[in-house]
């Protein structure tokens, strides 16, 4: 199967024609993904039951629009009984016991959970680079990042192996893969979607979203996995509203504010030149463009790498080899069991996050770091909620740069960070931001960032629909795939 | 060279919810290893904590009957440690905002009353336990992970270990007429570590700090302290210096062993838990906790003494434990008279259960039995001979008095109409008694009680046959 060329609309129809079933569409599925598997390596476990669970879905008849419809599914999801690893060594066994909401959603809806992405481990990258189970490479250049954390889900949908998958994003491992592989990606609201069930890397930023080549896919997908969550507290109790039904790419009278912070200094002028058209397009819809200025965005960076390491090295505590994942051997008392299992177990990115958390939080430093960040944090949700009182919608570039060469940046940490500034402000504030394809610069993807007032994914969807129907770019065919067919 | 001591407690109350406070696992003491635990005991990833409301109401609850302030505005924070008994690496706990402050309770010492301050309480999650076994292997049960927790932050107002030790009876006593807790030692339901420092006389600092810990019982507690009291006197006389240490009371030897030197503070990095969100504790919430909470034992004691006519000590006895005060309320509520009641409580009923070693629930008898039984007596039904009877039968067998009574022709016979022709009969047959009665042998009126006793099966009325009887030899 090749998903290029269709939307969850037409194989809903093919499926509720009876053109095709569940079984059949998931046959194929598999075989498209063994055949880009090759270059692309974006899924660490296939489901070896999807096709038994496509034959239920058959069975039990072709229902809601993804009714019989495969997805994949990031693997720091937990799913019961395929194993879950966030990429990471310290998991690299682990079978869950129980399946997180989304995916109990999903089932519900009728999806077929076709396999597990690749990702940083623990979410905790921008390149798919920190994964403890290889690269996963970009269809538009084989030679560079899918970005990440999400990578794998991005590079799944760009090349066609999926018409959609699900991601997560803590400071812009949806959007910045998004954008890096020329697909449309959402991070809802924080508490838009329940956390049950994702592994955590930093609890007051984590939200699961979704990616697919075009708008109407993930507005599908969206409605069926947000809502609220008994088993998570910080779940809004806000009704879903049906995102596909009601799509419009009506902009007259909208208004968009760009702050200047977002255009970086090192930000790619090709990039700058792809979201500026964009821009354009929408003044053309009957939208107005304003520039508005966020001064405590310089220090977002900062703000995120406390709160989300402080958080992160709490989370990732429990990974001690006691009760499942990798345990190491030959220990000999139970301080061994704990340093040598998490030694041995995380990678080294993991490791300087953990460290640098447990430095934030610790007695000395508490104050001047997580408690300042924290703070910070607050005074920039003021700001964005301030600007979004006047304005629909916050724009800019989702990245600074096109998708860079694999090894480029895997030994600059600080570079590498540099690399979410423009995505993290959205998760600091909790809004609810996506990454829109916005045109190509030198051949590669560039993504736009649209930023909404809490709670306003409706909004997103419209603005990205908007540009997506009169850019048209669903129909590229990434570079590395061209000549395959 | 005299010393001072300065005693400070943290209590540790287990709180009797049906569910865990972060978790829908079910707290039950006694189950099998791991039965009692979900996901979310057992830390894995991707589970999130959800609070159990009931859980912070019956720790509002002690806070109240603690005289606390009640925090309006408050969240949860996370203690980092590993342990292989918390899965999670991080305990929820309250450190920044807890949920009461500034309390106090009222304790006597040799006939003085004293205040001694609550500095904090706060509600968390007990962790699970580890156990060694003797094949080199540990083993972690989580079946008490999760369980709610409320601990009692005493302010260091304590100089003896009397004074701790009744700090620890009244806060017993009062946690346990709340009804939030068991508060039992033996299960582990309510759990003390103690600070104890001295200082010579005089001193205007405090001296160094030792934690004391292991005290299975309140006894263990003034033992320990004592011990401690007298160790690090002899330290400082022998010109010693004292370590800040943690130590534990050894019961066999009654003295406390080295555990460990601390070295500065433990650093547990505590932050607020961003799985829940912060929260607001209604001031009308608190209000209908206040209106709902059981009338304490000082109040009930009072009500004994003044309403009821109870006297001060036994009126205490009564109130020593929330069961017995219960069982007292609901008998009166029978319609027996409260004094008698009260002497059956301390008298046969505690002898039976000191005899059996068991409590009061644990056995048959019910309020409502006791009242009756009771009355029983009052009313002339029963002798207090037949009532011996009736109890054992009552207490061990859950009988009902009055019908097992009747049916076990045990009323007492008081009518005159048919005690007095036989009376009459008798003195009929024993002239030789009226005799010795009219020289003034009393033991003559022993004899003829004792015919009519046995006559009647020992079923007449004293009161009325003497009556009777003394009448009638009156009137020979």
């Amino acid at each position: 199967m090749n998903y290029l060329n269709e939307t969850i609309d037409s194989l809903h129809k093919k499926l509720a024609d009876k053109e095709l079933t569940s079984k059949e569409l998931t046959d194929q599925t598999l075989n498209g993904m063994k055949d880009k598997e090759k270059d692309i390596s974006a899924f660490i476990t296939v489901n070896d039951d999807a096709v038994k669970d496509a034959e239920k879905v058959d069975n039990d008849g072709i229902k809601g629009s993804l009714s019989g419809i495969p997805i994949a599914i990031k693997d720091n999801i937990v799913s019961n009984g395929i194993k879950t690893t966030a990429a990471s060594k310290i998991l690299y066994n682990f079978m869950p016991v129980y399946s997180a909401t989304v995916l109990e959603k999903l089932e519900a809806a009728g999806a077929i959970n076709i396999g597990k992405t690749n990702m940083d481990e623990f979410a905790m990258g921008s390149s798919t680079e920190t994964s403890y189970f290889g690269d996963t490479h970009n269809p538009w250049n084989l030679d560079t990042v899918p970005g990440g954390s999400s990578g794998g889900s991005a590079a799944a949908v760009a090349s066609g192996e999926v018409i959609a998958a699900l991601g997560t994003d803590t400071g812009g491992s949806i959007r910045q893969p998004a954008s890096f592989n020329g697909i449309f990606g959402i991070k809802p609201t924080y508490g838009r979607v329940s956390r049950w069930g994702v592994i955590a890397f930093a609890s007051s930023l984590d939200q699961v979203g979704v990616m697919s080549k075009r708008v109407e896919d993930s507005a599908t997908v969206l409605s069926a996995i947000a809502g609220h969550d008994e088993h998570d507290s910080t779940s809004s109790e806000k009704e879903v509203p049906d995102y596909r039904a009601n799509l419009s790419k009506d902009m007259t009278g909208v208004r968009i504010a760009v702050p200047k912070e977002f255009w970086h200094e090192g930000t790619n002028p090709e990039v700058i030149a792809q979201v500026n058209k964009a821009l354009e397009t929408y003044k053309k819809l009957g939208a107005t463009v304003d520039e508005v200025s966020l001064p405590a965005l310089k220090h977002a960076v900062e703000v995120y790498y406390v709160l989300a390491s402080s958080e992160a090295s709490s989370n990732l505590q429990r990974y001690d080899g006691v009760r499942y994942g990798f345990r190491a051997k030959d220990v000999k008392n139970i301080k061994d069991l704990f340093v040598n299992s998490r030694s041995e177990g995380f990678g080294t990115e993991v490791k300087r996050r953990i460290m640098l958390g447990t430095f934030a939080l610790s007695a000395g430093a508490y104050d001047a770091y997580f408690k300042k960040a924290a703070q910070v944090r607050t005074l920039f949700i003021e700001e964005m909620n301030k600007v979004l009182e006047d304005h629909d919608f916050i724009m800019g570039p989702s990245t600074t740069s096109t998708a860079f060469k694999i090894g480029d940046k895997i030994d600059d940490p600080l570079a590498m960070y540099m690399n979410d500034i423009l995505t993290i402000p959205a998760n600091l504030a909790g809004l609810p931001a996506a990454s829109v394809p916005a045109g190509l610069a030198d051949g590669m993807p560039v993504g736009l960032q649209i930023m909404a007032r809490p709670f306003n994914e409706q909004a997103i969807f419209n603005a990205a629909y908007a540009l997506q129907e009169e850019n048209k770019f669903y129909e590229q065919i990434p570079t590395a795939l061209k000549g395959e067919d | 060279m005299n010393f001072e001591t300065t005693i400070g407690l943290e209590v540790h109350v287990e709180l009797k919810t049906k569910s865990k406070m972060f978790s829908p696992s079910p707290v039950a003491y006694g189950a099998e290893s791991n039965i009692n635990t979900n996901v979310i005991d057992f830390g894995f990833p991707g589970t999130l904590p959800t609070v159990n409301k009931e859980g912070y109401r019956l720790g509002v609850m002690v806070a109240l009957a603690l005289n606390a302030q009640i925090e309006n505005h408050t969240h949860f924070d996370r203690k980092n440690y590993f342990y292989p008994d918390n899965p999670k690496a991080y305990q929820l706990t309250q450190s920044d905002k807890p949920l009461g402050h500034d309390g106090y309770i009222e304790i006597e010492v040799d006939g003085k009353k004293k205040r001694i301050g609550i500095a904090e309480l706060h509600v968390e999650e007990d962790a699970g336990k580890n156990t060694h076994g003797n094949n080199g292997y540990s083993y972690v049960d989580l079946n008490r992970q999760g369980t709610p927790l409320i601990e009692i932050v005493s302010k260091a107002d304590m100089h003896s270990p009397e004074e701790a030790y009744q700090y620890l009876e009244k806060l017993r006593q009062i946690v346990q007429f709340t009804g939030a807790s068991d508060v039992k030692m033996e299960e582990g339901s309510m759990r003390v570590d103690t600070n104890i420092s001295i200082t010579p006389v005089g001193s205007d600092t405090y001296g160094t700090k030792v934690e004391l810990k292991n005290l299975n019982s309140f006894n263990y507690v003034k033992l320990g302290l004592a011990y401690e009291e007298k160790r690090q006197a002899a330290v400082l006389k022998n010109g010693g210096k004292i370590e800040q240490e943690t130590r534990r009371f050894d019961e066999k030897s009654g003295e406390t062993v080295l555990m460990r030197v601390k070295s500065g503070a433990d650093d547990y990095r505590y932050f607020p838990e961003p799985d829940l969100p912060d929260f607001e504790i209604k001031p009308e919430w608190v209000e209908e906790i206040k209106a709902s909470l059981p009338e304490p034992a000082q109040e009930r004691r009072e009500r004994y003494i003044n309403e009821l006519g109870i006297p001060e000590y036994d009126a205490g006895v009564l109130t020593d434990t929330k069961e017995m005060s219960d069982f007292f309320d609901e008998a009166v509520s029978f319609g027996a008279n409260p004094k008698l009641i009260s002497n059956w409580l301390m008298g046969e009923v505690n002898a039976y259960l000191n005899e059996k070693k068991i409590g009061l629930l644990d056995t048959k008898l019910t309020p409502e039995h006791l009242s009756t039984m009771i009355k029983l007596i009052s009313d002339g039904t029963i002798s207090s001979k037949i009532a011996k009877k009736v109890f054992q039968e009552t207490i061990s067998n859950g009988t009902e008095p009055e019908g097992w009574v009747k049916e076990k022709g045990m009323v007492q016979e008081s009518d005159p109409a048919v005690l007095k022709p036989m009376i009459m009969d008798i003195l009929d047959n024993n002239q030789q008694s009226i005799d010795d009665f009219k020289n003034g042998k009393d033991r003559a009126v022993g004899f003829l009680v004792g015919q009519i006793m046995k006559q009647t099966h020992g079923q007449a009325n004293p009161k009325v046959v003497n009556k009777i009887l003394m009448a009638e030899l009156n009137n020979r």
